[in-house]
């Protein structure tokens, strides 16, 4: 956050009242991480207890949100925000409504690693693990990106949204075969399908918090924008070294 | 990495306490479009000193017909200097000095055979505290039409009077008592009968200095409402203090700091991403 000098206005309670949203968005991200971390192992481990305590506790990440944006609304009735601090309310307000939306795929995660039970033979959820370890370090390092105002950072994770799509598109194909190969399983099948789905969905969302962050720092939306146009724009001269 | 993450503007003398000279030293150009593709008056590298010291600096800045400029800055950043060069205001001042180019429609300003009274006709100026002469609301409106000769007889002098009042947004309110003296008038009628008395001369460009900076929000409101109206008509330069009001009111907005322009752009970009840091930080209070 020091890159937009939110500490730096003459009215220190200004300071105050940004440095708060800032933190609560932060504390946000931490308990939507955890929730879809937990929901995950919940999933994969066959932990009924652990996906019943995500989703018995997604009511925090709902009212985190209601709280930051009613904090963010009064900040724009008695301070009229201008330029960065204008464009990080806006943000804060939007990140907020993907971590919400997060929060909620981390809780049918949850729900339906009860719905399925222990894990018992011929059990095809261990096929979501590696899609969901590619959207949970996506999702981590989307909220770094926006916690560090970085958007190399914040685009390059974007782009890692085709890598699970791929994942997920392969995972759809995968479980279509054993719904042809062993049709008992049916039910099993469909459930794994709607976590694959709401995984992909966190995908998504975390791509969304990126496009805030550049945003948020260049000013400028690239929200349907190709990532080509993104890349040209804002990655033209990248560091030996960066990751793609 | 670093390089992509910097923003595009310089930083230096942020954080060490900027002295007059290192934040002149900083701004080298102005950032943004100081030209417009229908300009009414253009200043062209102007430099104003009073004395010895120079108030501003290399200044260019076109003012386009139909459009609200706005011009903010901190107390003592030359935009009323500058605004007052533009209708020769500051000729009054024996030590001030103007020098550059300024021009209305290709016309020197300041040129041997410009007359600076008929300049003022056709680029009128409304200023921060109202001003209506010690006469009846009439005669307010009517004094400049008088002394340029606009009006052949009565009725077209009625005529100017109640077609200025009305545009004015004033006429509705005193059509009963033209005859009443304009200083009885609310501080919001005052300042609206002198915009009337303005208008009446058929100018070119209105120059406003801090025009609503004496009167409530409902006043300011109606004032700011008239500008946007009157802006069909006219260009219109407006300094403020108010940040609002400049996003309000203006379609283009002009920074200026210790006497240079630091950036000029639409209003959108400039309240939305501006792109020089000074004028970040002032318009959003960052500034000390």
């Amino acid at each position: 956050m020091d890159k937009l000098h939110l500490d730096q206005h003459i009215s220190q309670q200004f300071n105050l009242e940004l440095e708060e949203i800032r933190n609560k968005v932060l504390s946000m991200g931490g308990l939507v991480e955890q929730q879809v971390a937990n929901g995950l192992t919940a999933l994969l481990e066959g932990d009924g207890d652990l996906g019943q305590t995500v989703s018995q506790s997604d009511y925090q990440v709902n009212a985190l949100e209601v709280e930051i944006d009613e904090e963010c609304t009064q900040v724009l009735a008695r301070r009229q925000p201008a330029a960065s601090d204008l464009r990080l309310i806006v943000t804060v307000i939007k990140v907020i409504t993907d971590l919400e939306r997060i929060g909620d795929e981390a809780e049918k995660l949850g729900r339906f690693s009860v719905e399925l039970g222990g894990p018992d033979t011929g059990d095809y959820r261990k096929e979501l693990r590696h899609l969901g370890e590619l959207v949970k370090t996506m999702l981590r390092d989307a909220l770094d990106a926006f916690a560090r105002m970085d958007v190399n950072a914040a685009i390059q994770v974007a782009s890692r949204d085709d890598d699970v799509n791929r994942e997920y598109g392969s995972l759809e194909r995968l479980l279509g075969t054993h719904l042809v190969e062993d049709p008992r399983q049916v039910s099993k099948l469909f459930k794994i399908t709607w976590c694959a789905r709401a995984l992909e969905r966190i995908g998504d969302h975390s791509v969304n918090i990126c496009e805030y962050v550049v945003y948020l720092v260049k000013g400028r939306d690239i929200r349907h924008t190709s990532f080509d146009q993104i890349k040209n724009e804002f990655l033209q001269s990248p560091e030996p070294g960066d990751k793609a | 990495m670093n390089d992509i993450l910097s923003p595009p503007v310089s930083r230096a003398g942020l954080h060490e306490e900027p002295t007059a000279n290192t934040v002149l030293q900083e701004i080298k150009a102005t950032v943004g479009t100081a030209t417009v593709e229908n300009p009414k008056m253009q200043a062209r590298n102007v430099d104003v000193h009073y004395g010895e010291k120079q108030a501003i600096f290399d200044v260019s800045l076109d003012i386009g017909n139909n459009e609200v400029v706005a011009m903010i800055g901190p107390s003592g950043c030359g935009k009323s200097t500058f605004l007052r060069c533009l209708n020769r205001m500051n000729d009054s001042i024996p030590s001030c000095r103007v020098s550059g180019e300024m021009s209305l429609d290709g016309e020197d300003l300041y040129g041997p055979d410009l007359d600076p009274v008929l300049l003022r006709a056709r680029v009128g100026m409304v200023f921060q505290k109202p001003n209506p002469f010690a006469k009846s609301i009439y005669d307010n409106v009517a004094y400049g039409p008088r002394i340029h000769g606009l009006a052949g007889n009565r009725g077209e002098l009625d005529e100017i009077v109640t077609e200025s009042l009305k545009r004015a947004g004033l006429f509705d309110e005193v059509k009963d008592r033209l005859d009443a003296p304009g200083t009885g008038l609310s501080g919001g009628q005052q300042q609206r009968l002198c915009i009337a008395r303005t208008i009446a001369v058929s100018p070119e460009v209105i120059l406003m200095d801090e025009p609503c900076s004496a009167l409530d929000p409902i006043a300011t409101a109606r004032i700011e409402e008239l500008i946007d109206e009157l802006r069909q008509n006219y260009a219109i330069a407006i300094v403020t203090h108010s940040m609002q009001q400049a996003a309000r009111v203006s379609q283009r907005t002009a920074y200026f700091h210790l006497g240079k322009l630091v950036e000029v752009n639409d209003t959108n970009s400039v309240f939305t991403n501006p792109q020089h840091e000074l004028t970040e930080n002032y318009i959003t209070g960052r500034f000390g």
